[in-house]
């Protein structure tokens, strides 16, 4: 399986991450080597096999709804790169509407 | 006497009957950290002055009214992935190099309500993903029986913490070999535990379906005894079992394998495998003869698939995981950026290193359209295939034994570059994870060069007891717990 750069610059930014040429360059490589490695899968016969998501075959977990304590506001925001008065302080993500 | 050199059964039992003191333990181990750890460098964080000050607390009040627990006043090295409250986690990454987590994972809540003492917190390869340390945004540990040598990984801090007596034992996790491996290299006892036998709540979480949380320890009894203390369900994570928890320690009391049937797969003894390393695996597997197993060649057909599958489901989970890491609430935030999605892009570019992009980078290429059911479909598939083949090895016999990994620890940068070689190093750790299945890993001889090698044993779900049964009687009828590493 042979990855482009094209294809590693799709997937970055699929993962929201940013890259530098040269780890474009060696991702692409990489990536086509562990991926080759990974077709190695199509050997075995999976025709009506069950995917495995669990191994805990668990069905859904249940609690009751009630009220706990939870953490303060302070300790909530208290890891935060930035706040202000208890909230998260993020850039600002809607333009100003233009003059009417 | 000498106390970091006690086990951590032997120190519990020196401190339930008033031998020794907390304090003169913080003290002793705050001494034994002074002398080695500048080679060893298995902490990140070290805890010392509140460890004292707990120390003393504990010593007064035990004073007053004299009952005593199963870890209190043990001295515990914590992997720095287990989230610790008020205590800096790092996960090894500069995305969480201030992350002071607000709340105890379930494992410290459960060591704390009994009076554990956190010495730190231990080197791993940033956020678990690794077998070598190397991949730590802070340096690697070292290996304490040599230190050109990596001490494994990912919990390689926790391996060379307890090598180096710079705890009585420690947590680590595995998610494909994390705890076995650093174990086997660093001459030590890690057991992986079921899935779901031990809560992940407070784990930060790497690959969740694969991720397990155990013991690293200086021998098997503190195998049983701390996997004891950890063990059991948690409301707070939904895939810990509601399955009770045994005494452990009772498991040890038959000092044999009798009429116990131990699986010999022949995959695991094939190419690649290290002829020194097989050769003392042989000789392990002819002592659990000799205790009484009924040795058995097994065959478990689909191992040859492991790494394949786990590098595309690891990491597919380990995108979606790692995505939270978004510079918004807690973490690293780049600066100067332009707008929302450039604050993304940069922090994640800033924050994670190379094997960790590697690892997100693939995750979301076999999760992406057109690719998902050619690759995690599959993936998904085929490790249905390995869980029946271990079903239908436990038909036939109660445990297997193999080599923990193909080669003794190998010298920093020795797989550096090559990814895929260091994937395919991890070959006999990965199924017992992608099969959710109990393994222990104990010393078992060492090389001509001096390094200790590993012998694992696989059990049953939820048989630990087998596990650690099989271990003890192996581990007294040797000798090779006696012999220490000298750090240099």
């Amino acid at each position: 399986m042979e990855i482009t750069k094209q294809e590693v610059e799709k997937v970055a930014k699929l993962a929201r991450l940013e890259l530098t040429d040269s780890e474009k360059a060696v991702f692409a490589k990489q990536l086509s080597q562990i991926l080759t490695h990974v077709e190695t899968l199509k050997q075995y016969d999976t025709i009506g096999v069950e995917p495995t998501a669990t191994v805990l075959g668990q069905v859904n977990v249940f609690r009751p709804d009630i009220t706990r304590p939870s953490l303060s506001v302070e300790r909530a925001v208290a890891n935060a790169p930035e706040s202000a008065d208890g909230f998260f302080v993020v850039p600002k993500i809607i333009e100003d509407p233009q003059p009417l | 006497m000498s106390i970091h050199k006690l086990s951590l059964y032997e120190l519990h039992e020196k401190f339930t009957v008033g031998e020794v003191t907390a304090t003169e333990i913080v003290r002793a181990y705050g001494l034994r950290i002074g002398q080695v750890e500048s080679k060893v460098k298995a902490y990140i964080t070290q805890a010392k002055d509140a460890a004292v000050a707990q120390a003393g607390a504990l010593d007064a009040s035990l004073k007053v009214w004299r009952k005593t627990l199963p870890m209190m006043g043990m001295p515990l090295a914590i992997k720095d992935n287990i989230c610790t409250e008020g205590v800096l986690t790092t996960c090894a990454s500069r995305m969480l190099g201030n992350f002071v987590p607000p709340y105890d994972a379930t494992v410290i809540a459960k060591l704390r309500a009994q009076g554990y003492l956190l010495l730190g917190k231990t080197n791993l390869d940033e956020f678990a993903m690794g077998s070598s340390t190397e991949n730590s945004a802070v340096g690697p540990s070292r290996n304490p029986w040599n230190l050109q040598c990596v001490p494994g990984g990912s919990s390689g801090g926790s391996a060379a913490a307890v090598a180096a007596d710079e705890c009585a034992a420690a947590l680590g996790s595995d998610t494909g070999g994390s705890i076995r491996q650093p174990a086997a290299f660093c001459g030590v006892v890690g057991l992986k535990p079921t899935y779901g036998r031990v809560s992940r709540y407070g784990l930060i979480a790497f690959a969740s379906s694969l991720d397990q949380i155990g013991p690293i320890t200086k021998d098997v009894k503190d195998s049983a005894f701390l996997l004891g203390a950890i063990a059991g369900h948690d409301p707070l994570d939904s895939t810990s079992a509601d399955v009770p928890v045994p005494d452990y320690l009772k498991a040890l009391k038959r000092k044999d394998l009798k009429k116990l049937k131990v699986g010999v797969p022949v995959e695991y003894f094939s190419e690649g495998l290290d002829s020194e390393v097989e050769q003392v695996v042989r000789t392990a597997i002819q002592e659990l003869k000799e205790l009484g197993g009924e040795i058995k060649d097994i065959q478990l057909p689909r191992t040859g698939a492991a790494v394949a599958i786990y590098y595309v489901i690891a990491t597919a989970e380990a995108s979606s995981n790692l995505a939270r890491y978004d510079g918004v609430k807690f973490g690293l935030r780049a600066k100067e950026t332009k707008d929302l999605l450039d604050l993304y892009m940069k922090t994640r570019q800033e924050g994670f290193g190379p094997e960790v992009k590697r690892r997100i980078m693939l995750g979301t290429y076999v999760l992406s359209a057109g690719y998902y059911d050619a690759y995690y479909g599959k993936a998904q598939a085929v490790r249905t295939l390995i869980r029946q083949d271990f079903e239908a090895a436990f038909q036939d016999v109660d445990l297997i034994v193999t080599p923990v990994t193909p080669t003794p620890a190998f010298k920093f940068g020795a797989k550096g570059d090559d990814p895929l070689q260091m994937y395919l190093s991890d070959i006999f750790t990965i199924s017992a994870n992608l099969a959710g299945v109990p393994a222990i890993a104990l010393p078992c001889g060492f090389s001509q060069d001096g390094l200790p090698i590993g012998l694992q044993l696989i059990g049953r779900p939820f048989e630990e007891e087998t596990l650690l049964r099989a271990a003890y009687a192996y581990e007294q009828s040797t000798q090779w717990r006696a012999k220490k590493p000298v750090i240099r």
